[in-house]
């Protein structure tokens, strides 16, 4: 099966990287799907978006990804969030806290980290 | 002669317990080091990405964004000095702020006025006790940086830069034409060295070699100017970030051998000291001796007479 590198970067740190069959990921434009061969792309990602990678081996890493960009080149795919964080490191918790903060940006992070954590908001 | 030696030995005491402050600083600046170089090099993949990703924009659109484009007889700069929020690392926050005087004093020389933005308490206090204005300072945070420390630093440079310098007499807001960033470089454990460097209007460092590596034609979404707009100001926290990010590393070093020379200087000054006593003390006893010696002697004498 084709297959591409994924690189999910964020600022403090490497979150994940490794190889893909598949990314979904939202830009400001709308929901985007990312194949191996897909034509070299650049989008800017929006506030509280989530992002999938599904994995060669199958599995699937979730992350809620706040802000950033995504550039799809010949040799793989780049998440490069201001912020990100993987779906088993997410507080449910405090996200559930949150969603009805004032704030509309920390409500839709809030909202993009219970979606990414798998839970219903 | 019994109080100088009391005197004595009580700085013995203090000394030591000095040391063993000085001995733990050292060990704690120590063990932080290796986990401030490694949020360095965490910070690394973002970096070279974004690199990448602007690279990619270069080639595709003309690049014509105020935030690259140096504005025509620049008349003022900021200058955002990054210092430490505590003392003890020896010529590390003196040797950055020097720096920051000398590329001040060049901008003068170039007839712009710099205006001062300090991050870290010592930087600030250093300014504050000289009456020097600050425009903005940050502290708090200097041993361990986060992103979010300095997106207010990196919003407030971004925006002054974009102000209209001209307009500004009237406003009261500060604007500028150029922004500068002193920090401390960490080439090695050994070797910090203060830098000062223009990080705006942007020079982008290219990844990799020119025109050698070539890029593939870019799909945009949105398009290209929009996502210049975003990735611009993001490019320049970036940098802001891994320049704070060494200067922590830095400083963590520069306290570590701080430490170790005081540490150092404690154990020779305990040793001196103890000489010092010891022979007091001889000279104590010597001199009861001969004065009971004196004493029997005279007592002797006084007895023969008779």
């Amino acid at each position: 099966m084709a297959e591409m590198s994924v690189q999910l970067v964020a600022v403090e740190r490497r979150l994940w990287s490794g190889t893909g069959t598949m990314v979904v990921a939202q830009t400001t434009e709308g929901e985007i799907g990312i194949l191996p061969g897909h034509e070299p792309m650049l989008g800017q990602l929006t506030e509280g978006g989530v992002v999938r990678i599904t994995t060669t081996d199958g599995d699937v890493v979730t992350a809620a990804v706040h802000g950033g960009f995504l550039s799809v080149t010949g040799d793989g795919v780049s998440v490069l969030a201001e912020g990100a964080e993987l779906a088993h490191e997410i507080d449910v918790e405090r996200a559930r806290a949150r969603i009805d903060a004032e704030d509309t940006d920390a409500r839709a992070r809030a909202a993009a980290r219970l979606k990414a954590a798998g839970q219903s908001a | 002669m019994a109080a100088e030696l009391r005197v004595l030995k009580q700085r013995v005491k203090s000394t030591q317990a000095i040391k063993k402050i000085t001995r733990a600083m050292e060990l704690i600046a120590t063990s932080r080091i290796g986990k401030a170089q490694a949020r360095v090099a965490a910070s690394r993949p973002y970096t070279e990405e974004i690199t990448k990703v602007l690279s990619s924009l270069a080639t595709a659109s003309t690049l014509s964004h105020p935030l690259l484009v140096a504005h025509e007889n620049p008349t003022r700069a900021a200058v955002l000095v990054v210092t430490s929020d505590k003392g003890m690392c020896g010529g590390y926050n003196s040797s950055v702020i020097k720096a920051a005087e000398e590329l001040q004093t060049r901008l003068r020389q170039e007839g712009k006025e710099p205006s001062l933005y300090v991050i870290g308490r010592t930087g600030a206090g250093y300014y504050r006790f000289r009456q020097r204005e600050v425009v903005d300072s940050w502290i708090g945070f200097t041993q361990k940086p986060t992103y979010t420390d300095i997106v207010a630093a990196g919003d407030a440079l971004v925006e002054g830069f974009l102000a209209d310098t001209d307009a500004d007499t009237e406003s009261g807001a500060v604007a500028f034409d150029e922004v500068h960033v002193v920090y401390t470089e960490f080439k090695s454990m050994m070797t910090q060295q203060p830098i000062a460097k223009r990080v705006v209007p942007l020079e982008v460092e290219f990844a990799g070699e020119g025109e050698n590596t070539v890029l593939p034609g870019y799909d945009f979404e949105p398009d290209p100017e929009t996502l210049l707009d975003a990735l611009l100001p993001k490019y320049i926290k970036t940098r802001l970030y891994a320049a704070v990010l060494e200067a922590a590393a830095s400083e963590l070093a520069n306290r570590q051998r701080a430490m170790k020379a005081a540490t150092d200087n404690a154990s020779e000054m305990i040793r001196a000291l103890t000489r010092e006593a010891n022979q007091a003390r001889q000279a104590k006893i010597t001199q009861e001796i001969s004065e009971i010696v004196g004493g029997a002697d005279a007592l002797a004498t006084a007895g023969s007479d008779e």
